[in-house]
């Protein structure tokens, strides 16, 4: 077992992990932030994605221990200090951009990370940016457009359900 | 995954010292190796993790050469290669999806010389030089086989040194429940002759598509290519593609990504 510390939402977490211990597991098991969700395991579905340093990375795919020092982000930091959901979980809620809602923290964290990079992304741009982002029930229209809506574009102009 | 210790070390010599353990391996960006360890098809005692090491980070102009750290992301690839060597940048920022871009590395796409990856591509297509901790091995000697390199047990790349062509173009076929290519062709011009490398074909893994290189030494436009064909005998079929089905493929690629330089 080693000692690992980081900054996860803005407060100090610490904790002994095993070498394999996933970042996943380390947020879910040891933090209790079980927002982060694990789908596939194998870096494919991009249901565990937080930011590292302001990255989005696969939290099923990185050791606890390679975050050491790191500024972590999970879902559950992501609401406004009054507890009110920021503007693209509520343009999500309001779009239906979700069913089930398991794909629905890795869409949200991802598209945080697309945003700041790119404050309005085409509805092409959003689509090639969630291809690590899968979604089995909502189909991916409502997301898009939940996307376009977050960044202050027009919903009108995505393709049809 | 059975357990392992982790080492972060911050220079060069202390991870070589460090994988002088019994059964160390290294860790660079985890994308691949991370979901076999899953898989317990290698089970390491110690995994060397390489991304501490600054060393080992960043993409820079020495001289003519573009000059990218082994433990530098695709994403940073993506970013900080567009303006010396468009080309590669546009292959780096078409690796899987960019959760994925920004934790995979070149160095580690290179020791793992998956068949169907694309910098293997890059590389042989561009004459690359790849520098471990102990040599410079180059690009046409170093790719000998399918997940097989030029490596020696607990050699590490460093570095890798692109040579900057007139033009260049990877043509990816997608495979998009996988997101690596299907086949892929990287096309590079320089002034003294053009390149081809096919990646995701081949069960010897990426090569050098000579035909193709004489035929646009010649003539560089897609028409020299296009009467060209590679036989399918040794291409990969799977229930992706079928072996013809790739050796077609190879054509394809290869005379669009001529096109769009030519
Ligand atoms: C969903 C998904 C999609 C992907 N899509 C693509 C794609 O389209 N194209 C593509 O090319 N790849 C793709 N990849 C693979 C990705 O690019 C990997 O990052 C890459 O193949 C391995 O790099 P890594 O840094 O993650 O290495 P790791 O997984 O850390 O290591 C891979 C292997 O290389 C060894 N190693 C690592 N670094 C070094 C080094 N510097 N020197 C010597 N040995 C080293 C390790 O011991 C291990 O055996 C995809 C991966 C995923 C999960
Ligand atoms: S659980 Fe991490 S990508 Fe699916
Ligand atoms: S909302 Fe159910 S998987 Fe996306």
């Amino acid at each position: 077992m080693a000692q690992v510390k980081m900054t996860v939402n803005g407060k100090a977490a610490s904790g002994e992990v095993e070498g394999r211990t996933l970042l996943a597991h380390f947020l879910r098991d040891d933090l209790g932030l079980t927002g982060t969700h694990i789908g596939c395991d194998t870096s494919q579905c991009g249901a565990c994605v937080v930011h590292v340093n302001g990255e989005a990375v696969k939290a099923c795919s990185m050791l606890a221990l390679e975050a050491e020092g790191a500024e972590v982000s999970t879902i559950e930091g992501q609401a406004n200090a009054d507890g009110s959901l920021n503007v693209i979980q509520q343009a999500f809620q309001d779009h239906h951009g979700l069913q089930c809602g398991f794909c629905t923290p890795g869409m949200v964290m991802s598209t945080a990370a697309l945003l700041k990079d790119n404050p309005k992304p085409s509805e092409a741009e959003i689509r090639h940016y969630l291809d690590g982002n899968i979604c089995r029930c909502t189909g991916y229209h409502n997301i898009v457009k939940a996307i376009m809506a977050a960044s202050g574009q027009d919903t009108g102009q995505i393709a049809a359900e | 995954m059975y357990n392992f210790e982790v080492e972060r070390p911050t220079s060069v010599s202390n991870a070589v010292a460090a994988l002088g353990r019994d059964e160390a391996q290294p860790l660079s960006g985890g994308q691949t190796l991370i979901p076999t360890l899953k898989a317990r098809l290698a089970a390491p005692s110690v995994l060397v993790s390489l991304t501490g090491i600054e060393d080992m980070k960043g993409v820079r102009m020495e001289g003519d050469k573009l000059c990218i750290g082994g433990a530098t992301t695709h994403a940073t690839v993506m970013r900080e290669a567009e303006a010396h060597y468009p080309g590669l940048a546009s292959l780096a920022a078409r690796i899987g999806d960019p959760a994925v871009r920004n934790r995979g590395t070149i160095g580690g796409s290179l020791a793992n010389n998956d068949p169907s990856a694309c910098y293997p591509a890059g590389a042989l297509g561009s004459g690359a030089t790849i520098v471990t901790n102990n040599r410079e091995i180059a690009a046409d000697d170093y790719f000998m086989g399918m997940f097989e390199t030029a490596l020696e047990e607990d050699e590490i790349v460093t570095e890798v040194k692109f040579p900057v062509p007139d033009a260049a173009r990877y043509e990816k076929f997608i495979q998009p429940a996988s997101r690596f290519p299907l086949v892929a062709a990287f096309v590079a011009r320089f002034s003294d002759g053009v390149r081809v490398a096919i990646t995701g074909a081949s069960e010897n893994g990426v090569f050098r598509w000579t035909e193709a290189e004489e035929a646009l030494n010649g003539n560089f436009g897609a028409d020299a290519v296009k009467g060209l064909s590679v036989s399918a005998d040794g291409m990969i079929g799977d229930l992706h593609g079928s072996s013809a089905y790739r050796a077609h493929l190879v054509g394809v690629m290869t005379q669009r990504a001529v096109a769009s330089i030519a």
